[in-house]
């Protein structure tokens, strides 16, 4: 336990949090190891699960008839992997493959909700965190979209 | 200001649509700065503005990435070693390594936008010692659309200088990141209270990426950008490129974001 709480409080994603507050965060979690090749979800299957990556790449990929496998987006220490377990209907959107072998701290999605609801702050504190997260990758996904080295010259 | 023949010395082609040619120099005392950009005329049929890409320490020759998106470009990747091409210049402001000496220094290009930029590293790399640590952020569209390839695995080998390469679509035997420029940003280790960026790409890349580097702490007046407007005379004189206060030709390209406040958010005209 003190070992998972080192490691979440050392993490920029949790900086300005209370000492009490990531104390509570991280009885929600573990850390997790992930081999090269390995697969830590696939799409479709339950979303219960978050994971912030310490080290090692995931690849976030969706699978298609036409194309097989495709990576949409790769994922690297400091980033978070997983929201799908914050709303219906809790089964994630993607496959997350592992490029290269992965430590992570691993959090229990409804435990996370659990905690927020029982302490707003501190649940507003994570909406936060979870809420740029997702903001910077739909911007970033918004500049994919736009195919901008196209026609630039 | 006429353009001086030049004659071509080597054609390389980067990419399917992308070629980098050698040009003779047009007068003994022939040098230019990082980030300068000469006039490259295809006799009969146009000029065009483009961006030097080769070392600065080596005045020999011009080294220009073309990439072919209309008629007079067409016409420059069309040339053939030993031909000529027309050369004013060079031009504009330059990407000034020397405020960056003792900082980290970021130099983050999106597609094409690597051609000017890598005079830069050229420079940075001359004179290694006068920087902290050193980053290339490079973002492209593919694998197979990644410029200069080859030199950006040599400098991969480097242990002074951080390459961090993305693309925005992999490919099955792509092993890098997928995501855009903007994602690496995050993944490299640098002092934003003094750093020094250096960008070009898009302008719709760099927007992003300024904004991406403001929430790392970087201020405006340590945000170089190099901005792309239609840039006929070079000289500040006929007002094709003028963007506000700013005659892009002259004043630009490089230009920091302080100097450019909310110009760099006009749309062109």
């Amino acid at each position: 336990m003190s070992e998972v709480f080192d490691v979440v409080r050392d993490q920029p994603f949790f900086a300005g949090m209370t000492e009490e507050q990531i104390r509570a965060v991280a009885e929600t979690a573990r850390l997790v190891s992930f081999d090269e090749g390995g697969v830590i979800f696939v799409e479709g299957g339950p979303a219960r699960r978050a994971y912030l990556i310490l080290d090692g790449d995931v690849a976030l990929s969706l699978r298609t008839q036409e194309h097989g496998a495709k990576t949409i987006q790769t994922l690297h220490r400091g980033d978070f992997v997983g929201w799908s377990w914050m709303y219906p209907p809790y089964r994630w959107s993607f496959d997350a493959n592992v490029q290269s072998e992965v430590t992570a701290v691993q959090f229990d999605g409804p435990q996370l909700k659990k905690i927020s609801l029982a302490d707003p702050e501190l649940g507003y504190e994570l909406l936060k965190r979870f809420t740029e997260v997702i903001v910077t990758r739909m911007q970033a996904l918004r500049i994919q979209l736009l195919d901008v080295y196209s026609t630039f010259r | 200001m006429s353009p001086v023949p030049c004659r071509i010395l080597s054609v390389k082609q980067e990419l399917q649509d992308t070629y980098t040619l050698e040009i003779e120099s047009p007068r003994d005392d022939w040098s230019f700065l990082p980030g300068q950009y000469t006039m490259l005329y295809a006799f009969g049929i146009g000029e065009v503005p483009i961006s030097i890409s080769g070392d600065p320490s080596d005045p020999t020759k011009i080294v220009q990435t073309i990439r072919a998106v209309g008629a007079v470009t067409d016409a420059l990747v069309g040339l053939k070693q030993g031909d000529f091409v027309g050369v004013r210049g060079p031009f504009g402001t330059d990407w000034d390594t020397s405020v960056a000496e003792g900082r980290d220094v970021l130099i983050i290009a999106g597609g094409v936008g690597l051609a000017p930029l890598r005079p830069v590293v050229f420079d940075v790399l001359n004179h290694r010692d006068r920087y902290a640590n050193v980053t290339l952020m490079y973002g492209s569209r593919s694998p197979g659309e990644l410029l200069f390839a080859s030199q950006i695995s040599e400098w991969r080998g480097r242990f002074d200088l951080e390459v961090l390469v993305t693309v925005d679509h992999g490919d099955d035997a792509w092993r890098g990141p997928v995501g855009v420029v903007t994602s690496l940003i995050g993944r490299s280790s640098f002092d934003g209270e003094t750093a020094l960026a250096y960008v070009c790409g898009p302008e719709v890349m760099m927007r992003f990426t300024i904004q991406a580097l403001e929430r790392k702490g970087l201020t405006n007046d340590r945000l170089y950008v190099s901005m792309e407007r239609n840039m006929k005379c070079g000289i500040g004189l006929c007002g094709h490129c003028q963007l506000e206060r700013f005659f892009v030709c002259k004043d630009g390209p490089v230009m920091t974001c302080a100097q450019m406040a909310e110009s760099c958010w006009i749309r062109e005209v």
